[in-house]
């Protein structure tokens, strides 16, 4: 499983890339390959504000659907548009050109709740 | 009786396979205390005896009155290939098509039943079936709430009063404001609907041709909803729309019905077939199955159950409806009857039940004590008697005749109001019958 | 094969319409519609040759055994298919009871007739026929728990189900204003005791099981999980998709059950279909009973009559009885069988059911190595470790001429195959179907690139479930 170095992660398999107060948000190469072929990206719409471990969006694919839960609290100020014409980016690209939302970030102290590329590969070993 | 094929020495091979000395032995977590208290049913019986019975049974019925009742549900002709084709067994002891290669036959009638509900209501998508009219418009307000993310439905007052009263009982434990206008036999009131029309309305729910018979163009009403961001469900009547202005040229964005009209027998209410059709961008939206077009492995074209993801089985809690079945056989049925009707026999079928109607509508204008209320009109009326249309309907019931729907059974007040239904089978002779026996009952 | 839209040409007729005996009139244009519907135009001729020839591109129980867990696809009597079709049923209107009741005595005694049958079949005080669907007849139960709730004002938030529930459990759940509460699946295949006991409590509104579970095993402590759920006033809600098991033996209402449904295009042999119609009666115990959906068909001295003035009342499920055609099979299979005939059907099912799960555990994994009710689940994990998952299973088995079991369900097992061959299945079916999965674990050791590629003997190749899902092409556009 691909997990990049950089990146902070979810339990529940999201990724977050923390650029100033600017966060990148996605779902990992494990949750890419657990749903298998992506059928839909639902996307909440820029203004909206996510909370904390709450669900903000959700993948579809032929056999399931999943919630995407946000890693920290923020306001969304982007969103990936080319998912809903090629959600197959996010099993192609997931850590690239599968990213979902960006967002503003509220409270930098929630961080700490996250994982490093190195524990959640740890977490990773565990599941399997 | 069974049909259980044992013989006893295969029951004792079987046994000894699985290593018990005796059928009970497989039983033994069911132990005595969860034993049964009584099993009191009846010897079985052969096939003869349970017929006849039945048969007995059915003929304490009374189906040889002439019917002019509808209310929402009608005496049309079946053409005889929709029994016949329907009851192919490959088709009707078949299961839900979970394993496309080899359920082509039941998902490609899915497929062209969904193509003919949306030619005929003008809509873009619809599923492949619910279980009847009333919790389509169940499944339609649902829709609306989670589309909108509003939580306030008006209901017109020309809804089915049977589908009102299974919306109240359906949406009782959830937080939804159900505005309901009163009841009234004419087109709708604009405004009364537009008092309650806001911001916070979900939905606005219309039907037509309307309970009592009357027809109407909601077009107006379409545009002023969805100037406020709520959407409109219409609930229809198939024959009718071989003739009237469909739903969707009036750009209503959820169409609702009761299919029973398209080739199901009455059947003493069930089953019956509901429909669903939507504007494209509700798609994902929609409750229940739906059959798609795909191709194979070597780009043959093929069909399938798809978009499951929203189903019960796939997500559960989160599901949009809790519905697993749907009314495949229906269904199957409604898109025979349609294809063997066609475009040509479709038109003409509406046109004759339409004429048929008028001209009993004419008779009536001229018989006294009977007032015609509503125009324009399909082929169901309401009229006004000068006697309790209870007692009108009963003393015409001895005479071979069922001459309708007595309104003071769904509405208080309306005791003397009677609703009236003539289908393609009702014969120049019958309703000219019906009129002279109408006229002994309430003048005599 | 092409679609019925693609055949035919302008102006042909299918059936001709009776020519009008009244005088023609013009529907006011406003009114009108504008463009007629594209509905095919062809003769009756190639009507019916189009729906025959699809006809044969499906598997049935007619031509196929198909031992769908979960599903009790048994065989489906042709006699009750001739009753429904005697016009004093088919062409009744239902609200020719709102007309006038003499006209309707006949329906209503099947209704009330079996409405008593079913109370004695499952130990239950009251039916009701309305519920269209099993899921429809799950989400009266849960009306009825939250009618009764809110009548005693008792604050419920909860309803428990296990983790190897069917699907429609949680989405009725949630329809009603209740939140699930899951507990997992012990070794032994039933639900865990110590955790139900931890997390039922008095925001507990209901409990939904179904006995013997979807693992096909039947939880001896059922009795205390009754009880437990009784205390903290809870009711016992059953799911009867496998009632085919215990008919005879075991009543929901006996052990403890509060509220049933029954599912008769499963236990009573009505036909699926190709999807439905079904049907989903629920029966009561007890004060709850007030509760039911209106009207009720109640017997004074030989008469039948409607009652509509029950102020409790949930109000109404359907727009009449429920499916009366299906309820009407379901009294003549009844009727048929006798108490001998059911308590039969449930000693041969579970008799079938072991007999495959003893002649196949040796080629596939048994998660719960025990003797199981009328279902058995296997694993395809033994296989998928040369890559063959259970799908591909299901695929070769349908080129052998069987249709598959259910995959995947319940979704606790891995590569879940769910077994159910019912009691009408001869032992010679069973051996055929035997030698095809051993045939096919053979293969997944020797050979596995060969079962990938299935199935190969259908009319179409294994289709591209993904494509259809991105792009939702739900009709044909001419």
């Amino acid at each position: 499983m691909n997990v990049p170095d950089g990146l902070f992660y979810t339990k529940e398999h999201e990724w977050i890339r923390i650029e100033d107060n600017l966060g990148t948000i996605g779902i990992t190469d494990y949750a890419q390959d657990a749903l298998g072929d992506v059928t839909f990206v639902e996307l909440p719409k820029i203004g909206d504000s996510i909370r904390q471990f709450e669900a903000f969006a959700s993948v579809e694919s032929v056999k399931a659907v999943s919630d995407v839960y946000a890693p920290v609290s923020g306001k969304i100020i982007k969103i990936n548009e080319g998912l809903l014409k090629s959600p197959e980016l996010i099993n192609q690209s997931p850590y690239g050109e599968g990213w979902m939302v960006v967002i503003e970030i509220a409270d930098e102290k929630e961080k700490k709740d996250l994982m490093s590329a190195s524990e959640y590969r740890k977490y990773l070993e565990g599941i399997e | 009786m069974s049909y259980v094929p044992h013989t006893k020495e295969e029951v004792e091979e079987m046994l000894k396979v699985i290593g018990v000395s005796s059928i009970e032995e497989l039983f033994k977590d069911i132990g005595p205390a969860l034993r049964p208290k009584s099993f009191n049913l009846p010897e079985g019986k052969s096939e003869f005896e349970v017929k006849e019975h039945l048969e007995r049974l059915s003929l304490k019925n009374n189906t040889s009155v002439i019917n002019f009742v509808g209310g929402g549900f009608y005496d049309h002709y079946i053409p005889s290939v929709v029994d016949a084709l329907a009851s192919r067994s490959e088709f009707y002891t078949s299961y839900t098509p979970y394993q496309p290669e080899c359920s082509q036959g039941i998902l490609q009638a899915m497929y062209e039943y969904q193509t003919a509900i949306c030619t005929l209501t003008d809509m873009d998508v619809s599923n492949a079936s619910l279980y009847d009219g009333g919790t389509a418009l169940c499944e339609a307000v649902m829709m609306s709430l989670r589309i909108t993310e509003r939580n306030k439905i008006i209901i017109d007052g020309g809804i089915n009063p049977i589908y009102k009263n299974m919306l109240f009982s359906y949406t009782t434990n959830l937080p939804i404001d159900l505005i309901k206008i009163s009841p009234h036999i004419g087109q709708t009131k604009r405004d009364e609907i537009y008092r309650h029309l806001d911001e916070k309305t979900a939905a606005v729910i219309l039907q037509n041709p309307n309970f009592f018979g009357t027809i109407d163009d909601h077009s107006d009403i379409v545009e002023r909803a969805h100037s406020l961001g709520a959407l409109v469900i219409e609930s229809v009547y198939p024959i009718s729309l071989g003739l009237i202005k469909t739903p969707g040229s009036m750009d209503v964005d959820i169409v609702t019905g009761e299919g029973q009209s398209l080739g199901i027998p009455l059947s003493f209410g069930g089953p019956y077939l509901g429909f669903l059709a939507c504007k494209r961008e509700f798609l994902r939206k929609m409750p229940g199955r739906i059959v798609g077009e795909t191709v194979d492995k070597e780009g043959k074209r093929g069909f399938v159950l798809t978009l499951q993801t929203r189903e019960q089985h796939i997500r559960r809690q989160k599901a949009t409806s809790n519905i697993c079945t749907n009314s495949a056989l229906c269904a199957l049925r409604a898109v025979i009857f349609l294809s063997i009707l066609g475009k040509n026999g479709l038109t003409e079928l509406s046109k004759l039940n339409y004429e048929k109607s008028e001209f009993t509508k004419d008779l009536l204008k001229n018989t006294p004590g009977v007032k015609v209320i509503n125009s324009p009109t399909f082929n169901e009326f309401t009229v006004f008697l000068k006697r309790n249309a209870n007692e009108v309907v009963n003393n015409m019931i001895d005479k071979g005749i069922a001459a309708g729907l007595p309104l003071g059974r769904f509405y208080k007040g309306m005791e003397n109001y009677l609703l009236i239904a003539v289908t393609e089978k009702r014969k120049k002779e019958e309703i000219l019958r019906f009129s002279e026996v109408l006229n002994d009952a309430i003048n005599l | 094969m092409r679609l019925i839209f693609e055949k035919g040409i302008r102006g042909r007729f299918g059936i001709k319409i009776p020519r009008s005996d009244v005088p023609a009139k013009e529907m006011p244009e406003r009114y009108k519609r504008a463009k007629w519907p594209s509905l095919p135009e062809i003769s009756e001729l190639d009507v019916v040759r189009h729906f025959t020839r699809l006809s044969q591109l499906n598997f049935s129980i007619d031509t196929n055994f198909y031992p769908l867990g979960s599903c009790t696809m048994k065989y489906n009597p042709k006699f009750t298919e001739q009753i429904e079709r005697f016009s004093g049923f088919s062409s009744l209107h239902p609200l020719f009871s709102c007309v006038s009741e003499g006209t309707v005595q006949g329906a209503l005694e099947v209704i009330y007739e079996t409405e008593r049958l079913l109370c004695e079949i499952t130990g239950m005080d009251e039916f009701t026929t309305q519920p269209l669907a099993g899921a429809h007849g799950e989400l009266t139960g849960l009306l009825l728990v939250a009618a009764f709730h809110k009548y005693e004002r008792n604050k419920k938030k909860y309803v428990i189900v296990p983790d190897s529930s069917h699907g429609t459990n949680p989405a009725s759940v949630s329809t009603c204003g209740y939140e699930t509460v899951v507990i997992p699946t012990d070794k032994h295949g039933c639900m865990d005791l110590k955790i139900y006991k931890e997390r039922l409590n008095e925001d507990t509104a209901a409990v939904m099981l179904t006995c013997p579970n979807t693992l096909g095993i039947f939880n001896p402590d059922i009795k205390e999980v009754c009880d437990l759920a009784h205390s903290v006033g809870a009711f016992m809600y059953y799911d009867g998709a496998n009632l085919n098991a215990i008919m005879g033996r075991c009543r929901p209402g006996d052990i403890g059950f509060d509220i049933v449904h029954l599912n008769p295009h499963k236990t009573f042999s009505t036909p699926h279909g190709g999807g439905g119609p079904g049907a989903g009666p629920v029966g009561v115990k007890g004060e709850i009973s007030n509760f039911l959906p209106i009207p009720r068909i109640i017997k004074i001295e030989d008469v039948f009559t409607l009652e509509h003035d029950r102020p409790n009342s949930i109000g109404y499920i359907s727009p009449f009885f429920g499916n009366f055609s299906v309820i009407l099979k379901t009294y003549a299979y009844i009727m048929f069988l006798g108490k001998e005939g059911l308590i039969s059907v449930s000693e041969h099912a579970v008799l079938n059911a072991n007999y495959l799960r003893a002649r196949l555990k040796d080629y596939y994994d048994l998660p719960y190595d025990k003797i199981c009710m009328h279902e058995c689940v296997f694993s395809a994990s033994r296989q998928a470790k040369n890559g063959i998952r259970a799908l591909d299973i299901a695929k070769y088995l349908i080129d052998k001429g069987f249709h598959p079991p259910t995959i995947y369900f319940p979704t606790i097992v891995k590569e879940a195959l769910m077994i159910e061959p019912t009691e009408t299945e001869s032992k010679e079916t069973l051996d055929d179907f035997i030698s095809a999965m051993i045939e096919i674990a053979k293969l997944a050791e020797e050979n596995p690139e060969t079962l990938k590629d299935a199935p190969l003997t259908t009319p179409v190749k294994r289709l591209d479930e993904v494509k259809a899902a991105r792009e939702p092409k739900l009709r044909w556009e001419g």
